[in-house]
C-alpha cells in the first residue's frame, strides 16, 4: 500500500492535507459553536463609534506589533495588568489585537490607567513622560481628522456582515459623532476603554 | 462543552494516534523481496543513490514511545473533550494555587508594614526598597522614575501638595484618586483679562510684571479666582487649588502656559489606585512618597516640608 500511495501523488496529497487538517479539526472548530468564545463577557459592547474608529487608527500603525492585549492567566502578569484575558472579551474585536509581541507593555486592561492628558503628551512624545521609553512619537494623529461617514460604513459592514449587534440608532448617530475629531482623540477613546469590563477584578 | 464535540475530539485524536502506529508498523517492514543495502535505483547529480531501507530502528522506537507518551498524557491531563484527566489538574486552578501561594507569602509582610504608621515607616530602609519597587511599577510612568513629575504631573519631592502633604492626605490621593478642575475662564475674561490675570499670577511668585496689567488682573482675580486660590493666591488643598505663590507650576510657570491654564482650564486626574494596589501596599507606597519630601522634625500633622 505505501507503495502505491508513493506513486500516486494526487493521493498521497490528499491524504498529507487530511492529516495535517485533524490538528485544526481538533483544535479550531470546536471553538466556533462554544459559547465561551461566541458570546460576550458581562459587560462587554460593541466599540462606541469613536473607539472603533480609534481602533482602525490603532491597527493600521501598527500598535500590535510592539503591544499585546491578552493578560494570560499567570500571577506575574495580572499582579501587573488585572484580571486575565477571557475569551468573551474580544468577540468584537474584528480582528483581534492580542499580538505576540511585548516590546511595550500589555494594553489589554489600559482603560482608566492613565489620564486623558497622560496619553496625549504620551503619544506626541513618550519622553516627555516616560524617559526611557523607545516608543516612537505620533505627533500627526492630533492633526489628522477622522471622516464620519467612513467610520459609520465599516460600523455598518460589521454588522451586516460579522453580525456585531449595533443598533439602527447607534449607526445614524455615528458619523456625526465622529466626525472632524481627531485621530488622536480617537485613539485615547479607544484605549481608555479596553478592558474596563473586567478592570479593577483581582 | 457539548457531548457532540466533546466525542468529536476524542474520537479524532484518538483515532489520529492509533493512525500513526498503524502507519510507523506498516513502513518499518522491508517489503517483499528486497533486501537491505539496495538502492531505489535513481541516481542524482551523477553519483548520488539513496538506499531503500526501512526506518532505522531508533528513530522507529523513538517515535513509539512518544505514541505511548500521547496516550499517557491524555489519560493524565486534560485534553479528550470534556475528559478532565486522571489528575484533576486545570489551568484555573494551578492559577489560583500560584496566587494563594504568592498571598501566604507576601501578604504577611505587606500586612505587617501596613500596620506601621506611615511616617515611622518612612524611616526604614528596607520598607522603603519595597516602596521604591512598587513606586517604579505603578508610579512612575506619570511621575517619572525620580518622583519629580512632568508637565502636568505632579514633582512628588518639591514639599509642594495640591492636595496636602500629611501621610492621610498622601493615601487618600493613593487609594481614591483625585480630579482637579481648573474651569476654562477664557470666554468670561476675554484675551485681555486672560492677559491681565496671567501677569498677575505670574507675578504672585515673586516675579516682576507690568503694573498696569497686574492691577486690573488683581481686581479679578479677587472676583474670581479667589473663590479657589484664596485672596492671597495660596490656594486650598480642600480643593486641590494650588498655592500661586510657590512658585510650582505643574502645567508650567511661563507666562504663556499660565495663560493657556486660565484661558482653556485644566483637568488634573490621578486614577484610584484602590483596586490596583489593595490597601496594604497602597500604605506602603503611601510612605515612600512621603518619605521623599519629608525632613527631620516635620510635623507629622501638617505634613513634611510644606512650603507655607
Amino acid at each position: 500500500m505505501h507503495e502505491f500511495i508513493e506513486k500516486n501523488i494526487g493521493l498521497m496529497g490528499l491524504l498529507i492535507f487530511i492529516v495535517i487538517a485533524m490538528g485544526g479539526l481538533v483544535e479550531i472548530t470546536p471553538l466556533l459553536f462554544q459559547t465561551q468564545t461566541t458570546q460576550p463577557a458581562e459587560g462587554v459592547r460593541p466599540y462606541p463609534a469613536l473607539q472603533f474608529a480609534g481602533r482602525d487608527i490603532y491597527v493600521r500603525e501598527g500598535c500590535y506589533n510592539c503591544h499585546s492585549q491578552m493578560v494570560r492567566p499567570f500571577r506575574a502578569e495580572t499582579e501587573r495588568y488585572g484580571h486575565y484575558s477571557v475569551a468573551g472579551e474580544f468577540v468584537y474585536d474584528r480582528p483581534f489585537q492580542w499580538g505576540s509581541k511585548r516590546t511595550g507593555p500589555d494594553l489589554a486592561r489600559v482603560g482608566g490607567r492613565y489620564t486623558d492628558d497622560w496619553h496625549y503628551a504620551h503619544l506626541m512624545n513618550p519622553r516627555d513622560v516616560v524617559p526611557e521609553s523607545n516608543m516612537p512619537a505620533y505627533p500627526w494623529l492630533a492633526e489628522r481628522t477622522i471622516d464620519g461617514e467612513a467610520v459609520a460604513a465599516r460600523m455598518r459592514a460589521q454588522r451586516d456582515y460579522l453580525g456585531v449587534p449595533y443598533t439602527d440608532e447607534e449607526l445614524e448617530r455615528a458619523a456625526a459623532e465622529v466626525d472632524g475629531k481627531t485621530e488622536m482623540e480617537a485613539l485615547i477613546a479607544y484605549l481608555q476603554g479596553l478592558g474596563v469590563a473586567f478592570q479593577n477584578k483581582r | 462543552m457539548s457531548t457532540f464535540w466533546s466525542v468529536f475530539i476524542t474520537v479524532l485524536v484518538i483515532a489520529h494516534l492509533i493512525g500513526y502506529a498503524l502507519l510507523l508498523h506498516g513502513t518499518s517492514k522491508m517489503p517483499a523481496g528486497s533486501k537491505i543495502g539496495e538502492t531505489t535505483g535513481h541516481v542524482y547529480d551523477g553519483d548520488l543513490e539513496e538506499y531503500n531501507n526501512p526506518l532505522p530502528r531508533w528513530w522507529l522506537w523513538k517515535f513509539y514511545l512518544l505514541i505511548i507518551f500521547g496516550f499517557i498524557y491524555l489519560a493524565l491531563y486534560p485534553g479528550l473533550g470534556s475528559f478532565k484527566g486522571l489528575l484533576g489538574w486545570s489551568q484555573y486552578d494551578q492559577y489560583a494555587q500560584d496566587v494563594a501561594a504568592a498571598e501566604e507569602r507576601y501578604g504577611p509582610l505587606y500586612e505587617k508594614l501596613a500596620s506601621i504608621p506611615i511616617p515611622e515607616l518612612a524611616k526604614d530602609p528596607e520598607a522603603m526598597q519595597t516602596g521604591r519597587r512598587l513606586f517604579a511599577n505603578n508610579c512612575a510612568v506619570c511621575h517619572g522614575a525620580d518622583a519629580r513629575g512632568a508637565v502636568g504631573f505632579p514633582d512628588l519631592t518639591d514639599g509642594v501638595w495640591l492636595y496636602g502633604g500629611t501621610p492621610e492626605a498622601i493615601k487618600t490621593s493613593i487609594l481614591n484618586g483625585r480630579h482637579g478642575v481648573m474651569p476654562a475662564w477664557g470666554a468670561t475674561l476675554g484675551e485681555e483679562g486672560v492677559e491681565q490675570v496671567a501677569a498677575y499670577v505670574y507675578s504672585l511668585s515673586g516675579r516682576s510684571a507690568p503694573e498696569h496689567l497686574t492691577r486690573p488682573g488683581a481686581q479679578k482675580f479677587a472676583t474670581i479666582c479667589a473663590a479657589c486660590h484664596g485672596i492671597d493666591g495660596k490656594g486650598n488643598q480642600a480643593l486641590g487649588a494650588p498655592d500661586l505663590t510657590a512658585g510650582v507650576f505643574m502645567y508650567g510657570g511661563s507666562l504663556e502656559a499660565i495663560k493657556t491654564t486660565i484661558r482653556d482650564g485644566r483637568q488634573g486626574i490621578m486614577p484610584a489606585h484602590r483596586d490596583i494596589l489593595g490597601e496594604a501596599r497602597a500604605h506602603i507606597v503611601a510612605a515612600y512618597v512621603y518619605s521623599l519630601s519629608a525632613k527631620e522634625g516635620d510635623n507629622h500633622e501638617t505634613g513634611g516640608g510644606i512650603v507655607q
